[in-house]
């Protein structure tokens, strides 16, 4: 646990908010905040848990952007899932799922009237659960950003090997470098710098966000989870800012290669085209998602099953849109805390664990 | 392995078998004091102007676990409830329920755990029950005791008296029991895992005696850790608690499960430690006098009580504040 504890040293913090607070005091004058985004559900967990944003200047706002991947997902993917169940179908799904609200319901709600859904904490469980009952369609909710595709599509890797003619793949996969470039350019968010997701990095590796990183573009760095490595990643943040530059500055090196991990990008350009894809929130941003390429058409659920995903309905009254793009904090929602709770949530920011209205629940009331 | 050495649901039978079971196992471990004789009730001599009375389940799974048996909880869960109190624990009743099936050399080791568990805490069981129910009605074996203590003279305790400034002691590593069930129940091996804390807090209590008068309030940070009964003190209270995440100790192995477990050391049971909050001047005296105790060597001064009413807050290692929430549910079952 030394290996751990190195990366929440009290007196470095001390040091690291030293620096901060100087680099802060020399940006260039401005009437608003500085904004800057991190689009990662564990970094927005270890924010909270060690209470980051007490600790920086007033001046710089920390966003967490939409980097939990239930909660980006759109209510009809919810409905279309739901659909599936209720014809008898397996559905196999990351337990974050279970209480997402739908359209009109939730996968946990259909599952108490008697439809068939399995919680896992590996996609291996859906592939094992296909052998185990060859008679029985399953159906994997394959949600999530680079780092869960991999996962996801080894399944169908070997069931293709093993001959498995009963798996297929809801896919709802997004992809974090569009989304960054397209919040990176929308006027209305005023975004300064983005801190980059640790793990997607991983697999995509650092170059992947030169595209809008370079001149003239959005500062970016990759920082881990650690509560120092958030702080040494603000700090780099402010540098550059300060220094007027725009590049992608790695300090996750320890885990993030500048190309990434070539096996699951082979992984998923085997299996996987891009596409247009609808954020729960955001809306449709082009080619911000992967889905099954034609050639795969049997694993593909929506073609195998003959289902179309449609864009959902949202509680009018729910702000998750809005707090995943960091223009309202969960504060400004007036159900947040009072009608929408962990135990008894409106909308998907509440969920999932690593959504910032149950990040905020849990450590910020 | 003979059909001898389990037991039958013939144990309970009250027959030949039922005696011979309560003969050989209990009187002769526990029927020297009020138990001789096995009377449907005992009569137990009492000191002080008050008694305090508690009683506990336990339906701890897996039945052994790393530091510990379920006989052990069931001796210290009732009777560091009644040292919380402020009592000297004093008498304890004894009632196993029984699956058909159980090995018996299971039994025996729990058995005299609770005896080494009772002589260690001043505590005798004075009576006791015994009932087998068929394989499958229960989970090996489920225990339950209930104990008496005699009030000990000076102690005011209640959340209400509560004051800005007070300070928060704990008597040692937080988490190390929940963590050791749950290691061993997900069959996480590792070197110097977590151990069950599982032991008496009665010492503790009397050594802080003197400084009764300056003694607010104690508990034992059981289901839901340290978290749970921060927040329940404050719940009513005109004031609130601020603590150093930095001052709370966690042993190495709990440590490392708790992080390879994404479980928050503050949320999980301890079983063999003591919260206090006491008086500023009455703090440094009670430290002291812990640490040179075995079961108090690791105790610390956390924070301290604030006016900021009904919350708990944390100084996390990166010297920000956030609340301390209450988990939701049950975070781990059947952890005692």
């Amino acid at each position: 646990m030394k290996y751990i504890d190195g990366f929440r040293n009290p007196g470095a913090a001390v040091a690291l908010r030293e620096d901060i607070q100087a680099l802060s005091a020399k940006l260039p004058p401005s009437d608003r905040t500085t904004n800057i985004m991190e689009i990662c559900g564990s970094h927005t967990m270890a924010v909270a848990r060690y209470a980051i944003r007490d600790i920086l200047p007033e001046r710089i706002k920390l966003i967490s952007g939409p980097g939990c991947p239930v909660c980006v997902t759109d209510a009809g993917y919810i409905d279309a899932a739901i659909e599936l169940a209720r014809r008898g179908i397996t559905v196999v799904t990351f337990g974050d799922m279970l209480n997402v609200p739908g359209s009109e319901t939730s996968l946990a709600a259909v599952r108490s009237e008697g439809c068939s859904i399995e919680v896992c904490y590996s996609p291996l469980h859906a592939l094992e659960l296909a052998k185990e009952t060859p008679e029985q369609e399953i159906v994997f909710l394959a949600i999530g950003f680079e780092t869960t595709m991999p996962p996801a599509m080894a399944i169908i890797d070997q069931a293709i090997r093993d001959g498995i003619d009963n798996l297929s793949l809801l896919v709802a996969f997004k992809l974090v470098p569009p989304a960054l470039a397209a919040l990176g350019s929308d006027p209305e968010l005023q975004i300064d710098a983005f801190i980059c997701p640790a793990h997607v990095s991983a697999i995509i590796g650092a170059n992947a966000y030169e595209p809008f990183a370079g001149a003239g573009g959005v500062p970016c760095v990759i920082a881990g989870f650690e509560p120092l490595d958030i702080l040494l990643g603000l700090k780099g943040i402010l540098a550059q800012l300060v220094d007027g530059v725009a590049k992608v500055d790695n300090q996750y090196s320890r885990v993030v290669s500048a190309k990434g991990n070539k096996k699951a990008q082979a992984l998923m350009e085997k299996y996987l085209d891009p596409a247009d894809v609808s954020w729960r929130g955001i809306g449709v941003i082009p080619q911000s998602g992967l889905a099954m390429k034609e050639e795969w058409i049997e694993y593909d659920a929506e073609k195998r099953h003959d289902i179309t995903v449609q864009i959902g309905k949202l509680n009018p009254a729910c702000r998750c849109g809005e707090v995943i793009k960091g223009i309202a904090s969960p504060f400004d929602c007036p159900m947040f805390g009072t009608t929408c709770t962990p135990g008894n949530p409106v909308g998907p920011c509440m969920v999932s664990s690593e959504g910032s209205c149950a990040a905020y629940y849990k450590y910020s009331r | 392995m003979t059909d001898r050495e389990r037991i039958l649901l013939a144990h309970g039978g009250g027959g030949q078998l039922s005696r011979e079971l309560i003969d050989r196992e209990i009187v002769s471990r526990f029927g020297a004091g009020p138990l001789e004789g096995l009377p449907d009730g005992a009569t137990v001599p009492v000191e002080g102007d008050a008694v305090v009375f508690t009683t506990d389940s336990f339906v701890v799974q897996p039945i052994e676990f790393p530091g510990g048996n379920i006989g052990d909880l069931a001796v210290h869960g009732t009777v560091n409830d009644l040292a919380v109190c402020g009592a000297k624990p004093r008498w304890l009743s004894l009632a196993l329920i029984l699956e058909e099936g159980l090995e018996l050399a299971l039994l025996r080791r729990v058995l005299d755990r609770i005896k080494i568990a009772a002589d260690d805490s001043g505590v005798v069981v004075a009576t006791g029950d015994t009932k087998v129910v068929a394989r499958g009605q229960c989970d090996g074996l489920f225990i339950n005791t209930s104990g008496i203590g005699e009030r000990l003279p000076g102690f005011d305790l209640s959340p209400a008296h509560l004051q800005e400034g007070d300070r928060v002691l704990v008597s040692g590593p937080i988490a190390d029991h929940g963590f050791a069930v749950l290691a061993s129940r997900e069959n996480i091996h590792i070197q110097n895992g977590p151990q069950s804390d599982s032991a008496p807090v009665h010492r503790l209590v009397q050594a802080a005696v003197e400084q009764a008068a300056d003694i607010r309030f104690m508990r034992d940070p059981t289901r839901g850790g340290l978290a749970s009964v921060l927040n329940e003190m404050v719940e009513s209270a005109k004031v609130g608690i601020q603590i150093q995440e930095e001052s709370i100790p966690v042993s190495p192995g709990t440590h490392a499960v708790s992080e390879l477990l994404g479980l928050d050391p503050l949320h999980v049971a301890s079983e063999g430690r003591l919260l206090m909050v006491c008086g500023t001047d009455a703090a440094p005296a009670i430290l002291e006098a812990w640490q040179a105790m075995p079961e108090g060597g690791g105790a610390k001064d956390i924070g301290a009580v604030t006016k900021e009413a009904g919350r708990v807050v944390l100084e996390t290692l990166m010297g920000g504040h956030r609340l301390i929430d209450v988990p939701r549910g049950e975070l781990l079952p059947r952890i005692c």
